[in-house]
């Protein structure tokens, strides 16, 4: 209760200071000017947290949830300091460490601060995999890190400029940090930080910020798809004329479209294609431009795939718009180390599409539970690949199907050749499921056989059918 | 709960004193201000405001051109030039531009100014508005050398006054430095001046010297941060002979600052708001 208080006198004295600069420098007031009545106190974390109420910790998900403590024992230049013992991987409560660390109450006015700052030190040199602010768990709008910061075993000052703090003028993400064992083989460790704060430093200067890593990237979409760009970056010059780079969200940056009439972007990064065109987005944070911009080419309506036409009590549908989908784990397994193909699916005017990218290999997996296509014999897909046809395409769907302990007992391969496609348009297939138990079907797996030049297709309508 | 209420009371008796002694403090630099005068000289000499846009004025500067002897004597690895690239003045500004480019076999290029033959002077005060650049590799200079009387004398006899020297990877730190007979190279008088709040790269700042007959006073803004004499110098005092000329320049590597790295951003540029001189109106 005591803390409250002296917290509200504090605000009482900001709100004196405020009254006398307006009154000393501006003599009509118009009635749009607004006093900024939030905190600007600085401080999170000194010898205990700071202004920060009562109920701030949130931990992340399947993160350890008790990972920080303050720490009596240890400080910088105190006997006291914030605790975060990071589990090992096999700890049953959580793997990993990670929360936020957000105001309860009204968000503070950080527009006075150039940076996040802090002492830290740990109990072997490791690497903390992102330590920022900005995270609210609300829309975590503007949201910074820096990523991989190193710890030594003494303590050590470190600075995380803040991208634009013209934006920060009621921020409740004090901050937040996200700590594993990648790098310990799996062991725990500890790590405490000290004198957290928001700080004006002045001595940080030269943002660079970058967009695509700087680069000039290209794509292609279809009129009235939507988009999101790239998170970006700003790299700044430390006073100790090191350079650091902070993982920015993309509402610190402000987005332009070169052609509006192709494509409207809005301030959160967020775009959407309107006519056949070309646009570039480039970008720029607090008045510097970014390095870098998204080549948008819109290709034009997009062709969907034919709308199925089966009544819904004669499928099991895997993937539609039009069809209930059963639970499906995944549509992409991710599988390690040897797949490459990543998942870069895209909803235009309501209707989902699958889109493989870089591809050899992927599958999806419906295991809980699994399908019964006994009654429903054949499987339906719409396939797309955009572009050319490579002339050597063995494109391999395998259907596969499990007993009750979950092992494999049937597996059926179809193959497709080049003749099979046409470039830019839908291809239907209808598999006749030809495996001697199709009870229990929990997985499809498609395979770039022998390697061709394939490694980018749409799938739709992807679902079990009786005629 | 008790000791979290002392612990607040006791913070907020603190904060209070601190401000008293802030006051304090604020009132007796106040008086120190009014005895210690960061510059004395008031007459002015010779300017040049850069409010003529194109070539520097030919009047007041030379140039050095090329790669000197052994990178300017500091393994640099900038070719000096004339050219607009890489010396201009635009918008009331010198601007002298380090360029990261093949040319006649260096990879850089950027330029040094000289008012040799033009304007020299014993004694006054010199200064100059300039803001630098930053990065790994980057040295800039506004400095002074003594006229060598047609090459009869050389360095170090001839004395040497680096206003201000930074290199681009503490951009938060000039020296200054006298080199003469017995204190040349490394061994340099010098001194470091810090900003603790503030950088050199993103705004202008004055660099200056008050030099008279056996000292010469080091400021940057209105900090007045060192003063050398002749029982500073580990050899002979030879700045109460001859004339000295100014030189500006952005060298590119060299001993003092090394290399650039793969951060270091090219092009940078040097802007100088102003270069001034003034003598002391009591001679």
């Amino acid at each position: 209760m005591k803390t409250i208080k002296f917290i509200y006198k504090k605000g009482v004295f900001f709100l004196a200071l405020a009254f006398i600069i307006n009154v000393s420098c501006e003599r009509e007031l118009s009635d749009e000017v607004e006093f900024a009545t939030n905190s600007s106190t600085g401080e999170i974390f000194t010898d205990s947290p700071i202004g920060l109420g009562t109920n701030f910790y949130f931990p992340f998900l399947g993160s350890k949830a008790t990972a920080w403590t303050v720490d009596d024992s240890e400080g910088y230049e105190s006997q006291s300091s914030m605790r975060f013992d990071v589990p090992n991987a096999s700890d049953p409560n959580g793997n990993y460490a990670g929360a936020i660390f957000r105001v309860d109450g009204a968000g503070r006015d950080l527009t006075g601060y150039d940076a996040l700052t802090f002492w830290a030190k740990a109990s072997q040199g490791v690497t903390i995999g992102e330590i920022g602010f900005g995270q609210d768990f609300l829309e975590n709008k503007y949201q910074a890190n820096a990523s991989n910061v190193t710890l030594s075993t003494n303590w050590v000052k470190y600075i995380i400029p803040i991208p634009d703090a013209s934006k920060l003028f009621e921020e409740r993400g004090m901050f937040w940090y996200s700590a594993g064992t990648q790098e310990t083989g799996g062991f725990g460790y500890t790590f405490w930080i000290d004198e957290l704060k928001f700080e004006k430093l002045g001595t940080i200067g030269q943002p660079i910020p970058k967009i695509y890593g700087g680069a000039d990237v290209e794509t292609q979409t279809f009129v009235e798809t939507g988009g999101l760009v790239d998170a970006p970056t700003v790299t700044f010059n430390l006073g100790s004329g090191q350079n650091i780079s902070v993982n920015a969200s993309r509402n610190y940056f402000d987005w332009t479209s070169s052609d509006s009439d192709v494509l409207i972007i809005d301030e959160a990064g967020a775009f959407e294609s309107l006519n056949t065109g070309r646009s570039i987005i480039t970008a720029s944070s607090a008045g510097v431009q970014a390095e870098g911009s998204l080549i948008v080419d819109v290709l034009g309506d997009f062709n969907f795939a034919p709308t199925p036409t089966r009544d819904s009590n004669n499928v099991i549908s895997i993937f539609s718009d039009v069809y209930d989908n059963v639970p499906v784990d995944f549509y992409n397994g991710f599988w390690e180390p040897f797949q490459t193909t990543e998942s870069d699916d895209f909803e235009i005017k309501g209707d989902n599409i699958l889109n493989y990218t870089n591809f050899n290999f992927v599958g999806t997996q419906f295991q809980n539970p699994t399908v019964d296509a006994t009654g429903k014999p054949n499987l339906h897909i719409n396939m797309f690949i955009p572009g050319d046809i490579p002339s050597n395409l063995d494109f391999l769907i395998s259907i596969v199907n499990f007993d009750d302990g979950g092992t494999e007992n049937g597996r059926q391969q179809v193959f497709f050749k080049a003749s099979d496609f046409v470039s830019n348009t839908w291809s239907t297939f209808e598999i006749p499921i030809s495996i001697a138990d199709k009870s229990s079907i929990g997985l499809l797996i498609y395979e770039n056989v022998n390697g061709s030049s394939l490694t980018n297709f749409y799938l739709d309508n992807i679902y079990f059918y009786s005629e | 709960m008790n000791k979290t209420i002392k612990y607040k009371i006791k913070k907020n008796s603190l904060l209070f004193m601190s401000f008293l002694l802030i006051a304090t403090f604020v009132i007796s630099s106040c008086e120190t201000d009014e005895t210690q005068t960061v510059t004395t000289f008031t007459e002015l000499v010779m300017s040049d405001e850069f409010d003529t846009d194109g070539a520097p004025n030919s009047t007041i500067w030379n140039y050095n051109i090329g790669t000197g002897d052994n990178g300017w004597g500091n393994g640099e690895l900038q070719y000096y030039t004339d050219r607009t690239e890489n010396v201009t003045v635009q918008n009331g500004v010198l601007i002298i531009t380090a360029k990261e480019e093949e040319f006649n076999g260096s990879n850089y290029t950027s330029a040094r100014l000289l008012t040799k033959g033009k304007f020299q002077q014993t004694y006054g005060r010199f200064e100059a508005r300039i803001r630098l650049p930053y990065g790994k590799g980057l040295w800039p200079a506004f400095w002074l050398l003594g006229d060598d009387s047609n090459g009869s004398e050389v360095w170090p006899q001839i004395g040497e006054i680096d206003i201000m020297e930074y290199v681009g990877n503490h951009p938060t730190k000039v020296f200054g430095t006298v080199h003469g007979p017995g204190y040349s190279g490394a061994g340099g008088i010098t001194k470091a001046f810090e900003l603790d709040d503030d950088r050199f790269d993103t705004g202008f700042h004055i660099f200056g010297i008050e030099w008279g007959p056996d000292y010469i006073n080091y400021y940057v803004d209105d900090v007045l941060y060192n003063q050398i004499t002749p029982e500073d110098v580990t050899g002979e005092w030879v700045f109460n002979r001859g004339p000295f000329y100014i030189i500006l320049n952005v060298a590119v590597g060299g001993a003092l600052p090394g290399s650039p790295n793969a951060e270091t951003v090219f092009p940078q540029n040097m802007l100088v708001d102003y270069v001034r001189v003034y003598k002391n109106s009591n001679n």
